[in-house]
C-alpha cells in the first residue's frame, strides 16, 4: 500500500498528490441541498455534476439531486446563456422545485459567463426563485463553495424589514446532518428561537418510507432565509467556513454575528451553549449539564488509554481545528494537523492551540495534501490517525489505528447520522478514539498480556 | 396510453421532441428498431452522463497501473477519479502501482490567467524526481482547452528532457456529448503512441488481448484465470490491471477479444487495419455467454487440443457452480429487472439475468451509440453531428513490419458465418417484445419506468441507487458492483446471483411500514361490556 511514497520529502510547487480537498462546486451543492425544495444547478459541463452527485451519494448513502447546464464545445465558445435558460425552464417544468441555486464551475468562470445578467433575462415562473453564486474550481476548496453558495442565498433573499423577528441565525458549518441535529437539539434545550442555515438534516438523512420524495421534509425554508435579515443575531460556527456568509448578512441586513469554533469538544461546546444562553436569557438546563458531566466523567475514566498519544488529524479546516482542540482537552498530542483548503488562518489557529495547551513538536499546514502527511508520518510516526476515508491507505501502509471523522467518509455507514459536535458528539469521539487504540492493544499484545478488564 | 407515451407525457413540447426518439417500445425486437443515441443531453434534465474527461482519464487511462496520469486542471477532476472506480490492480514486476495515487496540477487562479504550462512542466519534473516513472500521461480538464495550454508540446518536452514516454490527451469535459468522446480520444492516442512500440513476442501459441475489460471488482482477473486455464496467453488487457509495459506489445497478439464494445471498438478496428489482428465480440458476463465466447475463440483458432481443453474447462467450471446456480435460480425465477448502465453492461447483464430466470423488462445505456443498440450493421447509416465531428476519427494504414493475417480471406469469411467475427448485433435483438429501451435515461424517466414496470430489482449507478431504493425497489450498482464482485465468468455468475438474491430478500424490506400504520390506534372496550 502506497509503496511508492518515499520518506524523503522534496518541496513540491507543481504536483498535487493525494489531495485533501476538492473543488468549490460540490460544497455549493451541499449548501443548496440544505435549503427546502431547492434544486442545486451546476453551470458547466455535465461531468462536474455527475462527479458531485456520485460523491455526495457515496458519503451520505442518500440521493443527491442536482441539474446541469450540460455545456458542449459550442457552448464553451458562445457562452452558456442559452443553456442555463433552457435548463432553468426544464428544471421548473419537470422537477418543480421552489428555488434553483445555480453555481458556476471552472469552465463557466473561465469563459466569463455573467449569471447576474442571465438570471435577469430568464423567464422564471411566478412564485419561483433563481439564485446564484460564483464558485470557480480553481480557487479555494469545497469549503469556499459551501460558504459562497450560502452568501449567494443571502445576497438574493435575506431582507431586513426593520422589525426584528427575535430569532438567532445558526450557521452550522460544513457538517453532517447528525451534527446539525445535535446543534439544533442544544438550541432547543436552551429555548432559542432559531433558524439553522443551511440545514441538511431531514434531507441527506431522510428516512425510508417506501415513497421517494425529491424534496424531503428537511432544509431551511425560503421564508426562513429571507427572515435571516431580521434575526437579532447570527451565530457563525467555524470561522473559516461560516464567517464569510455572516459578514455578507451583516453588510446587507446589519445583523450582528458572533463567530465561534465548531462546537467540537468541551470548551467549544461550552461557548456555544453560553452564547445561546445569553441570547435567550435562559439558564442552561439540567439536561445539558448532565451531558457535560457525563462527558467529563468518561474522560476521567478513560484517559489512561489515550493520554499523550500522538495523533495526525486531516480534513476540512474547521472540523480539523475542532477535533484538534478536543484531543488536546483529552490530553493527547495533535502532532500533525493538516487541511487541503488554502487558508493561512488555519495554521495560525492551530499554532495558537498548540501554544495554549503547551504542546511542542506539533505541525500545522494549510494547502497540504495526504502524500505529504504520509511522508511526515514516515519520518516521525503517530499513534492514531483521524480524518476522512482517504486516510485509510496511510493507516494500512503504516499500520496506524484509524478513526473516521469529517468529509468524505465513503467506506462506512451511519457516520453521517451521528454527531461529533456537542457533548454527545464529544462522548462519541472519546468512544471512537479509545476503541481504536484499545482494539489495537488487544490485537497486538501477547496472549499472556491480554486484558479482560481495561 | 402505451408505456412510451406515459413516460413522455409530462414533457414540454421541446423536451418531448428531443426525448421521443430516445425511447422505444419494442414491437419487433428481432429486427432492431431505430433509436436516437449519442446526441446532446438536454440542459436541466438530470442526465446520468458524465463528461469526456471521465471517459478518457476515469475509464480508459485510469486503470493503467504503471503510468503517472496527471490531471491538468483544478483539483476536483483529479480528486473524483481517485480510487472511486474499483479498477483493481496489483503492482507489476517493476513494483510500480500508481492506482493508489492521485496526481493533479491543482490549477489556481493565476494559472488560469497566465497559463498553466509552466506549472504542468513543474509537476512533471517533480513526478519524475519522486517516482521515476517509465510513462506519464497528461489529461486536460475544461479550463485547459479554453486558455489554450499546449499540453502536447509539454509532452514532447517531457520526452526530450527526461527520455520517458509522455502522452497528452485533450479530453476537456465539454467535448462530445458524454464519456464516449473521452473513450475515443484515449483509444486514438493509445493507438498512435503506445501500441506497437514494444517488441516482446508471445511465448505461447494462442495469444490474445482483452479489450474493454477494466477489472472492476476483479472481473478481468477471473476472465484471465479461465483463459489461462484453457491455455491462452494474455498479452495485454485494456486496461484493467493493465500497464503501459504490456500494452506496448499488444500488436503481437493473435486475436483481440472485445468485451466492452462501446469504449474500445476503435482500437479493435484500428488494430485490424494496422496489424491485421482479427477481433471477436466476447461477453464473459453470464454463464451461457461465457461458454459461447470460449467456444467461439476455440473455433477461431481451430485447434483440436485447444477445443478439447475449452470443453474440459467449461465442463469443470460448470460442475463447480451448478448447485449454487440452481439454488439462486429457484429464488429468482420469474423476477423482473430494469438495467441501466454505461455502454455495454446493460446488454451483457441481460444474459446473466436470463441464466437466472430473470426477465429484463426495461434497459438502456448512458452513453452508447446506435450500433450498441441496433448492431454494427447500422454503422454506415449513422449521421455524425456537430458534437461528434470534433472528435478525431483516426485513419491508420497497414504497418509494414508488423502486419500479418492469421486467417486467409476465404477462411475469415467462412468463420464469419459461424462466430461473431468483427460483428456485434447490439442489445435490442436480445430483448423481448413489449420491453422498453431508453437512451440517456434520466432521473425523471427512471421514476416513471419503475412506476410502469414495477421491477423487482433495478440495476443502475450510485446517482440513482438511493432514489430507486427510496421508492421501494432494490437497486444494485453495475458500475461498482456495490463493492462486491467479480461478476465475470462462472464463479462471478454465482457472486452476482448471491448479491441479487440478498438484495431482493434482505429482511429490512419487511419493516418499511410501521405496524401502527395498519393497526387500529385506539384500544378499548365497547360500552356496557364487562
Amino acid at each position: 500500500m502506497l509503496d511508492l511514497t518515499p520518506k524523503e520529502i522534496i518541496e513540491r510547487k507543481g504536483l498535487r498528490i493525494n489531495p485533501c480537498k476538492t473543488c468549490q462546486p460540490v460544497g455549493a451543492i451541499y449548501a443548496a441541498l440544505g435549503v427546502h425544495k431547492c434544486m442545486p444547478h451546476s453551470h458547466g459541463s455535465q461531468g462536474c455534476v455527475s462527479f458531485h452527485r456520485m460523491f455526495l451519494s457515496r458519503h451520505f448513502k442518500e440521493p443527491a439531486i442536482a441539474s446541469t447546464s450540460s455545456f458542449t464545445e459550442g457552448t464553451s465558445v458562445f457562452g452558456g446563456g442559452s443553456n442555463v435558460k433552457t435548463a432553468v425552464k426544464n428544471v421548473f417544468d419537470i422537477y418543480n422545485p421552489d428555488i434553483i441555486a445555480i453555481h458556476t464551475t471552472c469552465l463557466s468562470e473561465t469563459i466569463g459567463d455573467d449569471l447576474n445578467t442571465y438570471i435577469q433575462q430568464m423567464e422564471i415562473p411566478e412564485g419561483k426563485i433563481v439564485v446564484h453564486s460564483n464558485t470557480p474550481s480553481y480557487a479555494g476548496s469545497h469549503i469556499s463553495g459551501y460558504f459562497n453558495m450560502m452568501s449567494g442565498f443571502i445576497k438574493y433573499l435575506a431582507k431586513n424589514t426593520g422589525v426584528d423577528n427575535g430569532k438567532i441565525g445558526i450557521f452550522p458549518g460544513f457538517t453532517n446532518p447528525g451534527d446539525m441535529r445535535e446543534m439544533k437539539k442544544i438550541a432547543k434545550l436552551l429555548g432559542a428561537d432559531f433558524t439553522m442555515f443551511p440545514d441538511t438534516s431531514g434531507v441527506m438523512d431522510a428516512p425510508m418510507t417506501g415513497n421517494y420524495e425529491m424534496y424531503p421534509k428537511g432544509g431551511t425554508t425560503i421564508p426562513e432565509i429571507i427572515g435571516l435579515g431580521d434575526c437579532k443575531k447570527v451565530l457563525a460556527l467555524g470561522e473559516l467556513t461560516s464567517m464569510e456568509p455572516a459578514m455578507e448578512l451583516k453588510r446587507k441586513c446589519e445583523v450582528d454575528f458572533d463567530c465561534l469554533p465548531l462546537p467540537i469538544g468541551i470548551e467549544a461546546t461550552d461557548a456555544y451553549v453560553t452564547v445561546l444562553s445569553h441570547f435567550t436569557k435562559n439558564e442552561v438546563p439540567y439536561a445539558l449539564e448532565e451531558e457535560r458531566g457525563q462527558l467529563v466523567d468518561i474522560m476521567l475514566d478513560s484517559h489512561a488509554h489515550y493520554d499523550k498519544k500522538t495523533v495526525a488529524i486531516y480534513g476540512d479546516p474547521d472540523t480539523v481545528l475542532g477535533i484538534t482542540t478536543f484531543v488536546l482537552e483529552m490530553g493527547m498530542i495533535p502532532k500533525y494537523v493538516l487541511t487541503g483548503t488554502p487558508n493561512e488562518k488555519f495554521t495560525k489557529k492551530a499554532n495558537a492551540l498548540f501554544e495554549k495547551f503547551g504542546v511542542t513538536d506539533c505541525k500545522a499546514k494549510a494547502s497540504g495534501d495526504l502524500f505529504e502527511l504520509h511522508q511526515w508520518i514516515k519520518n516521525e510516526p503517530v499513534d492514531l490517525l483521524i480524518g476522512s476515508s482517504y486516510g485509510k491507505q496511510i493507516a494500512r501502509a503504516e499500520d496506524i489505528p484509524f478513526v473516521r471523522a469529517g468529509f468524505p467518509i465513503l467506506d462506512r455507514y451511519v457516520h453521517s447520522y451521528m454527531p461529533i459536535v456537542g457533548y454527545r458528539g464529544a462522548i462519541r469521539l472519546v468512544e471512537l478514539i479509545s476503541n481504536a487504540l484499545m482494539d489495537r492493544r488487544d490485537r497486538d499484545c501477547e496472549d499472556e498480556d491480554m486484558e479482560l478488564v481495561m | 396510453m402505451d408505456k412510451r407515451t406515459k413516460i413522455l407525457d409530462k414533457y414540454s413540447a421541446r423536451v418531448f421532441k428531443n426525448r421521443k426518439d430516445h425511447i422505444i417500445e419494442l414491437e419487433d425486437a428481432a429486427n432492431a428498431q431505430s433509436i436516437a443515441a449519442n446526441s446532446r443531453a438536454i440542459p436541466g434534465v438530470m442526465t446520468n452522463r458524465g463528461c469526456c474527461y471521465a471517459g478518457c482519464k476515469g475509464v480508459v487511462l485510469g486503470p493503467l497501473k504503471d503510468v503517472v496520469v496527471i490531471t491538468h486542471g483544478p483539483i476536483g477532476c483529479g480528486f473524483y477519479t481517485w480510487g472511486t472506480r474499483r479498477n483493481k490492480a496489483k503492482a507489476s514486476d517493476n513494483g510500480k502501482n500508481f492506482i493508489e495515487y492521485s496526481f493533479s496540477t491543482d490549477m489556481q487562479e493565476p494559472d488560469i490567467v497566465f497559463g498553466g504550462e509552466k506549472k504542468l512542466k513543474q509537476a512533471i519534473t517533480e513526478a519524475v524526481e519522486i517516482f521515476k516513472p517509465e510513462c506519464i500521461m497528461i489529461c486536460s480538464t475544461c479550463p485547459v482547452g479554453l486558455i489554450g495550454d499546449d499540453i502536447h508540446a509539454v509532452a514532447t518536452w517531457t520526452e526530450e528532457t527526461y527520455k520517458i514516454k509522455c502522452v497528452a490527451y485533450s479530453c476537456e469535459g465539454y467535448k462530445g456529448v458524454s464519456q464516449s468522446a473521452g473513450h475515443h480520444i484515449a483509444n486514438n492516442s493509445l493507438m498512435k503512441y503506445v501500441i506497437g512500440t514494444g517488441d516482446k513476442a508471445p511465448t505461447q501459441k494462442f495469444s490474445i488481448n482483452i479489450l474493454g475489460e477494466y477489472n472492476i471488482g476483479g472481473d478481468g482477473w477471473e476472465t484471465s484465470r479461465i483463459l489461462k486455464r484453457i491455455g491462452y496467453e494474455v498479452i495485454s488487457v485494456f486496461t484493467g490491471d493493465g500497464s503501459y509495459e504490456e500494452i506496448k506489445n499488444a500488436h503481437t497478439a493473435n486475436l483481440n477479444l472485445v468485451q466492452c464494445h462501446r469504449s474500445i471498438n476503435y482500437i479493435a478496428e484500428m488494430m485490424k487495419t494496422k496489424y491485421g489482428i482479427d477481433w471477436i465480440k466476447v461477453n464473459f458476463i453470464g454463464v451461457d455467454e461465457t461458454i459461447r465466447s470460449l467456444r467461439e475463440m476455440a473455433t477461431y483458432f481451430g485447434d483440436a487440443d485447444l477445443t478439447a481443453r475449452t470443453e474440459a474447462v467449461i465442463e469443470d467450471e460448470l460442475a463447480n457452480i451448478a448447485d449454487d446456480m440452481a439454488y439462486y435460480k429457484s429464488k429468482l425465477q420469474g423476477k423482473k429487472a430494469g438495467l441501466f448502465c454505461g455502454g455495454s453492461r446493460s446488454h451483457h447483464y441481460q444474459n446473466l439475468l436470463a441464466d437466472l430466470g430473470v426477465e429484463t423488462v426495461v434497459a438502456g445505456y448512458e452513453f452508447a451509440h446506435r450500433d450498441d443498440y441496433e448492431g454494427r450493421e447500422v454503422l454506415p447509416t449513422i449521421k455524425t453531428d456537430a458534437d461528434s465531428k470534433n472528435i478525431e476519427e483516426m485513419t491508420v494504414t497497414p504497418d509494414e513490419r508488423h502486419f500479418r493475417l492469421l486467417l486467409t480471406q476465404e477462411k475469415f469469411e467462412q468463420l464469419s458465418k459461424a462466430i461473431d467475427l468483427e460483428a456485434y448485433a447490439g442489445m435490442i435483438k436480445d430483448m423481448g417484445n413489449g420491453t422498453v429501451v431508453i437512451d440517456d435515461f434520466n432521473h425523471y424517466e427512471t421514476e416513471q419506468l419503475i412506476e410502469l414496470f414495477k421491477p423487482d430489482i433495478f440495476y443502475s449507478g450510485i446517482k440513482d441507487k438511493y432514489i430507486i431504493q427510496k421508492i421501494g425497489v432494490v437497486s444494485r450498482q453495475l458500475h461498482s458492483y456495490d463493492y462486491s464482485g467479480p461478476y465475470a465468468g462462472f464463479k462471478g455468475a454465482v457472486n452476482f446471483a448471491r448479491d441479487t438474491t440478498m438484495g431482493i430478500f434482505t429482511p429490512a424490506w419487511n419493516y418499511i411500514t410501521p405496524p401502527w400504520r395498519t393497526l387500529p390506534t385506539l384500544e378499548g372496550k365497547i360500552g356496557g361490556e364487562e
